[in-house]
């Protein structure tokens, strides 16, 4: 019963973990230029893809995963460059079109040159489960809670003590005053989209070995990192956080105590119902329209 | 003359009434048609949201769900339950009206992303219904529909008709049908625009602040044209699938309300012209990008991308602007 | 016509609005002065329903209107402007000016979409009227451009001219002088005056003291959210509070 119960948590929270993940993506992209980025999905595609491309090619597994971040992490910058630079004033459903478009484009050509199989990533450390209060935990899941929580932690480090990731804040928060007082904010949105991009494609790698991964896994994870990031409130790092591990957990106890296959109606019915009593997500700022 | 057919509301409806009733003269090839009737029936869908989306600023990211419930709908009670089709078509638009109001008054107090985050949840849960509920709507694998009849006469694309003595096959009496269905969509979406309602939802638009300080109760506005968009969407949902005779739940998917939006932005946002064409486009594209073969889905992809950045009011009033441009411009040399 | 009761707004713990208390009546030009940042502009915005008041009291013909939508106070005969001009810029000059007969017109969804007849008359008379407002204002020569097209001083006058489509019985103006030069400001002193003489209430938020001084009944003289003086023009020219806040006490 109780073990039960445990092994549903495990699973949620590793798989929140990794919605908390994109969700952060989506985050910071959404905080330094107000677009909502549904390619960020594709960043861990690129990361599970990717890894699994190089490998292919006889590269070590870490110096793989290397490459497949890095190569996210051009795509992200290319992203903005190409795609949402130029069209600096549009509206916000067109840039939502323009995000999508571009997310199909990436998953066009990741179909064209890596296939369109499923492919498994090895774990990083072997399969031997741990046993823990009679629910399993695979190696993975600890890698994938590592991982995201130093991601987080380096992530607050770096917003909060390094010149570059101040001035990330500060455009964010006034753009104007940015420019003002010296940030270069178009250096700042491209950075913005690496950084976002270096998320997504760690989460993806890392969370590989347990979901498999494809060329067009992407979509579905951009929308559950939306999801999350709604949830705890767009433009807040805490609500993306928290938002992410509760959508992990509420799925997985719906899928284990009352059917997998509402599982994501459920979580679709929590995010509605939380944006009817709190507009603005369970941490998003509360601000005061100004006339 | 001229000038005034020029600067007359409803020009365009002429012009698209001739194209559209001119395509029989000069097209034969069934499959052409089973496309023509579906591009009129999704351009009809797409030109209810456009009143939701291009005039009154409210992003829908789950109209599909609408879509679906007015064909699935359909497709349950004429199919399993043997109602006419018509009482089926009238219930649904009824059910989705009344879905849609009660989900809308609440979600559409949200702004910007959190809307769209709203509309794409409602979308989903649709979806993720028929998905699931498989022994009403034969789930992931669809359903077949029975054929739309009105009184004992039945619309069929195999059927044989005779219309004022001239023989007409099935597939272009569908055809003709929709293509009728179509102006009238578009006459009454014109006519809301140019009404007082159509101007109390693109003040909304405009500026919500003003449309308050003047009397607009927005809410009230917004969850009406939420309405008459699902509205429409139910019912062209409801003759897709007496036309196609079988749906699946992809019609009700995340990726279709994309499609229908993306129409909408693609040919350009707050004009019925613009976005049928966006529809005639989206609907004809994958046609010519078969000839790509794998590169299909980037080659779309790229496009969609392309056309957003570089003209982000859509091609239908760019091509429009460039045109009275070029006029003007020859205009002012004479 | 206005009445005002001890109104407070905190935001985030900073009073804006402290302790309120006036009254409009019917009929007056009634303005609001004070330096920049007083909560002239907040003020404004408790009263016209955009904001919600900490505490206090507002009553509009004796109906307490706290807490009550824009939308539902217009429909109450009040209808106002703002500081940072609200243009429906997806719309021509006209239609923003028709926009602001809404409340007049009764004509729903059915004659709407089938354009009946009864629509088509209401609609002619509400075009009617509206090129006769903005004859009114000044803006007679814009009336079928878009009104993106328009200067700054020419959307200052149509947004006016859409207030007073709605017929209102009180119209607040925020800074309608703000950015115009003199020539424009005294058209619009011309324009205000014209307003008030057929029995409009105005309430008048501004900064040129000129026009402030030589078209207000009554002044009402806030610093940082309370009051500091009321009263006629004469009596706060010579209040020695006002001079003191004014010439750097």
């Amino acid at each position: 019963m109780f073990s039960e119960f445990l092994q549903y948590l495990f699973t949620g929270i590793t798989i929140g973990a990794t919605y908390a993940l994109v969700a952060l993506g989506f985050t910071i992209i959404y905080n330094a230029s107000h677009v909502i980025n549904f390619a960020q999905g594709e960043f861990l595609m690129i990361g599970g893809m990717g890894t699994v491309a190089f490998m292919g090619l006889g590269i070590p597994m870490f110096f793989a995963i290397v490459l497949a971040v890095l190569l996210a992490c051009l795509v992200g910058i290319a992203l903005q460059r190409l795609a949402i630079a130029p069209a600096k004033n549009a509206d916000v459903v067109t840039l939502i079109i323009i995000t999508i478009g571009a997310s199909i484009f990436i998953r066009g050509i990741a179909q064209v040159v890596w296939g369109k199989d499923y492919h498994v990533v090895p774990s990083f450390s072997g399969d031997e489960p741990i046993r823990l209060g009679g629910a399993v935990l695979n190696t993975q899941s600890m890698w994938v809670l590592s991982i995201g929580t130093v991601l987080v932690v380096a992530l607050i480090l770096f917003f909060t003590r390094t010149l570059i990731g101040r001035a990330i804040l500060g455009t964010s928060m006034n753009k104007l005053a940015a420019q003002l007082v010296g940030v270069k904010t178009q250096m700042v949105l491209m950075l913005a989209f690496g950084l976002s991009a270096l998320l997504g494609s760690v989460a993806g790698v890392t969370v590989a070995p347990i979901t498999f991964t494809a060329y067009d896994i992407g979509i579905l994870l951009a929308l559950k990192g939306f999801v999350a990031a709604a949830l705890g409130g767009l433009g807040s790092g805490l609500g993306a956080v928290v938002g992410g591990i509760l959508l992990g957990v509420v799925e997985a106890m719906t899928a284990g105590y009352i059917s997998s296959e509402y599982k994501d109606a459920v979580a679709f019915s929590m995010i509605l119902l939380v944006l009817f009593f709190m507009p603005r997500g369970l941490f998003g700022a509360r601000t005061v329209e100004r006339v | 003359m001229f000038e005034r057919f020029l600067n007359w509301r409803m020009n365009y409806v002429v012009v698209l009434a001739v194209i559209v009733f001119a395509i029989p003269l000069v097209m034969e090839n069934p499959f052409y048609y089973d496309m023509a009737t579906q591009i009129a029936i999704i351009a009809a869908t797409v030109v209810g949201l456009n009143l939701l989306v291009g005039y009154a600023g409210q992003i829908s990211l789950g109209h599909a769900g609408f879509y679906g419930i007015g064909a699935y709908f359909s497709a349950i009670a004429t199919t399993t339950y043997g109602w006419p089709p018509l009482l089926a078509m009238i219930v649904a638009a009824a059910v989705v009206g009344l879905v849609a109001y009660i989900v809308g008054r609440p979600i559409l107090k949200l702004k910007g992303h959190y809307l769209s985050m709203a509309t794409l949840a409602v979308g989903f849960i649709i979806a993720i219904i028929i998905n699931n509920e498989g022994q009403m709507t034969g789930g992931p694998d669809g359903m077949p529909v029975a054929p739309f009849s009105l009184f004992g006469w039945e619309l069929s694309s195999f059927g044989l008709y005779s219309f004022f003595g001239m023989a007409v096959p099935g597939h272009v009496a569908w055809y003709l049908v929709m293509a009728v269905i179509l102006l009238i969509a578009v006459i009454l979406a014109q006519n809301i625009i140019d009404s007082p309602l159509g101007r109390a939802l693109r003040s909304i638009h405009g500026s919500e602040i003003a449309a308050r300080t003047v009397g607009v109760d927005t809410a009230r506005y917004k969850s009406l044209v939420f309405v008459i968009s699902a509205i429409y969407a139910s019912v062209m949902g409801s003759i897709f699938a007496h036309f196609s005779g079988f749906i699946t739940p992809a019609i009700a998917s995340f990726d279709y309300s994309i499609v229908l939006i993306t129409m909408v932005v693609l040919g350009g946002m707050a004009s019925p012209m613009g976005v049928i064409l966006g529809a005639v486009a989206l609907k004809l594209l994958p046609q010519f990008l078969a000839g790509f073969q794998e590169y299909e889905t980037a080659v779309f992809g790229f496009i969609l991308m392309a056309t957003m950045i570089f003209m982000p009011k859509g091609f239908y009033p760019t091509a429009v602007n460039f045109v009275r441009g070029k006029l003007r411009k020859s205009g002012g040399e004479a | 016509m206005i009445d005002v009761k001890g109104l407070d707004k905190v935001f985030g713990g900073v009073h804006a609005i402290e302790g309120l208390e006036f009254s409009v009546d019917q009929g007056q030009v009634y303005s609001v002065i004070g330096p920049n940042g007083a909560g002239k502009t907040t003020l404004f915005n408790l009263i016209t329903g955009f904001y919600t008041p900490t505490r206090g009291e507002i009553t509009l013909n004796g109906e307490s209107v706290v807490g009550m939508d824009p939308n539902r106070l217009a429909e109450r005969g009040m209808c106002r402007t703002f500081q940072q001009m609200q243009i429906c810029m997806n719309m021509t000059a006209l239609e923003n000016v028709m926009l602001g007969r809404h409340l007049k017109i009764r004509s729903g969804l059915l004659s709407s979409m089938f354009r009946l007849p009864a629509l088509y008359r209401e609609e002619r008379a509400c075009r009617e009227r509206s090129k006769e407002l903005m004859e009114f204002v000044g803006c007679g020569n814009y009336i079928n451009t878009d009104a993106s097209a328009m200067s700054y001083g020419a959307l200052k006058r149509l947004e006016i001219a859409r207030a007073l489509a709605a017929d209102p019985k009180i119209l607040l103006l925020d800074e309608p002088a703000a950015g115009l030069n003199a020539t424009e400001t005294a058209e619009l002193e011309e324009l205000i005056r014209k307003v008030a003489d057929e029995g409009v209430t105005v309430m008048l938020v501004e900064h040129d003291m000129k026009l402030v001084m030589g078209i207000s009944d009554r002044l009402l003289v806030i610093n940082y959210g309370r009051k500091l003086a009321e009263g006629t023009p004469e009596e706060i020219r010579n209040n020695p509070d006002v001079i003191a806040a004014y010439l750097g006490g």
